[in-house]
């Protein structure tokens, strides 16, 4: 891809990526931020695609835009009445300065340093590749992840079912 | 002007620290959960970028954002039952009210 695109293509997502984060945060309705939230997920997918992830992309987009979103909505739907918004608590200053002090600290060493480069060509596509390490080196911590899943599924039906 | 891997861990703190401002000052259980999922997300594209631009050919840290994405999805079931639970005995949802862990 010609230099110039790329570059213009990634500042476009990252705006919105970053516009919708700061939504995220500063709308008043919760259910608009949930959607914002989305918004950032769908965001994050498009910057995988030009880092040549396009099986993380996928992955993404079922996972954050679709599942996560699809439970977050359903909790909202389930704890909400009209009085409660997405307000500020009292720590909103020191929370700026924190936040603002993170970014400044991290932004400035990461711009700065310069990172070892590898100039070969990435693999596309990355889905059988991706599969290969993770069924054979990766295996173990494969296995580990799915007792986890079926571990936070039992514990998520125990801690939400009517008693 | 070519993106190099700087940019996209610039974007990666900047999301982080918007993350870290809601984690911070949110009064909402579930806003709070929504920020945590956007600082993970913050680190998944540090992770891929790594992956992308020092070891093209390895993919390691696209597994590692694949483990990721997966202790996520986990976090966010319990602490959203979690959640439900809570405002089923308390009646809200605000973190300020939470006061039943404190002396």
């Amino acid at each position: 891809m010609n230099e110039t695109v790329f570059s213009i293509v990634f500042y476009v997502l990252a705006a919105i990526t970053v516009v919708a984060a700061a939504a995220v945060v500063w709308v008043r309705n919760i259910f608009h931020a949930a959607l914002f939230l989305v918004l950032t997920f769908v965001g994050v997918a498009a910057l995988y695609i030009t880092l040549n992830a396009d099986f993380l992309a996928a992955v993404q987009v079922l996972i954050y835009a679709g599942a996560v979103a699809v439970l977050l909505i359903f909790a909202i739907m389930l704890t909400q009445n009209a009085r409660m918004g997405n307000r500020s608590n009292n720590q909103r200053g020191p929370a700026i300065l924190i936040s603002v002090l993170v970014l400044i600290a991290v932004g400035w060493t990461v711009w700065n340093t310069v990172w070892p480069a590898a100039g070969e060509e990435p693999t596309v596509p990355t889905t059988a590749p991706i599969a290969q390490l993770l069924f054979n080196q990766y295996v173990l911590p494969f296995e580990v992840a799915s007792v986890l899943l079926l571990v936070a599924m039992i514990g998520a039906i125990i801690l939400a079912r009517e008693d | 002007m070519t993106i190099t891997v700087n940019h996209y861990l610039v974007l990666s703190a900047i999301l982080f620290s918007i993350g870290l401002y809601g984690v911070l000052s949110k009064r909402n259980a579930i806003a709070i959960l929504m920020c945590v999922e956007l600082m993970l997300n913050a680190v998944n594209v540090a992770m891929v970028a790594f992956s992308r631009y020092v070891v093209p050919t390895i993919l390691t840290g696209q597994i590692f954002a694949l483990f990721i994405m997966t202790v996520a999805a986990a976090e966010a079931a319990v602490g959203l039952a979690i959640i439900i639970s809570i405002y089923r005995n308390r009646e809200t949802v605000n973190v300020d009210e939470f006061d039943l862990m404190k002396w």
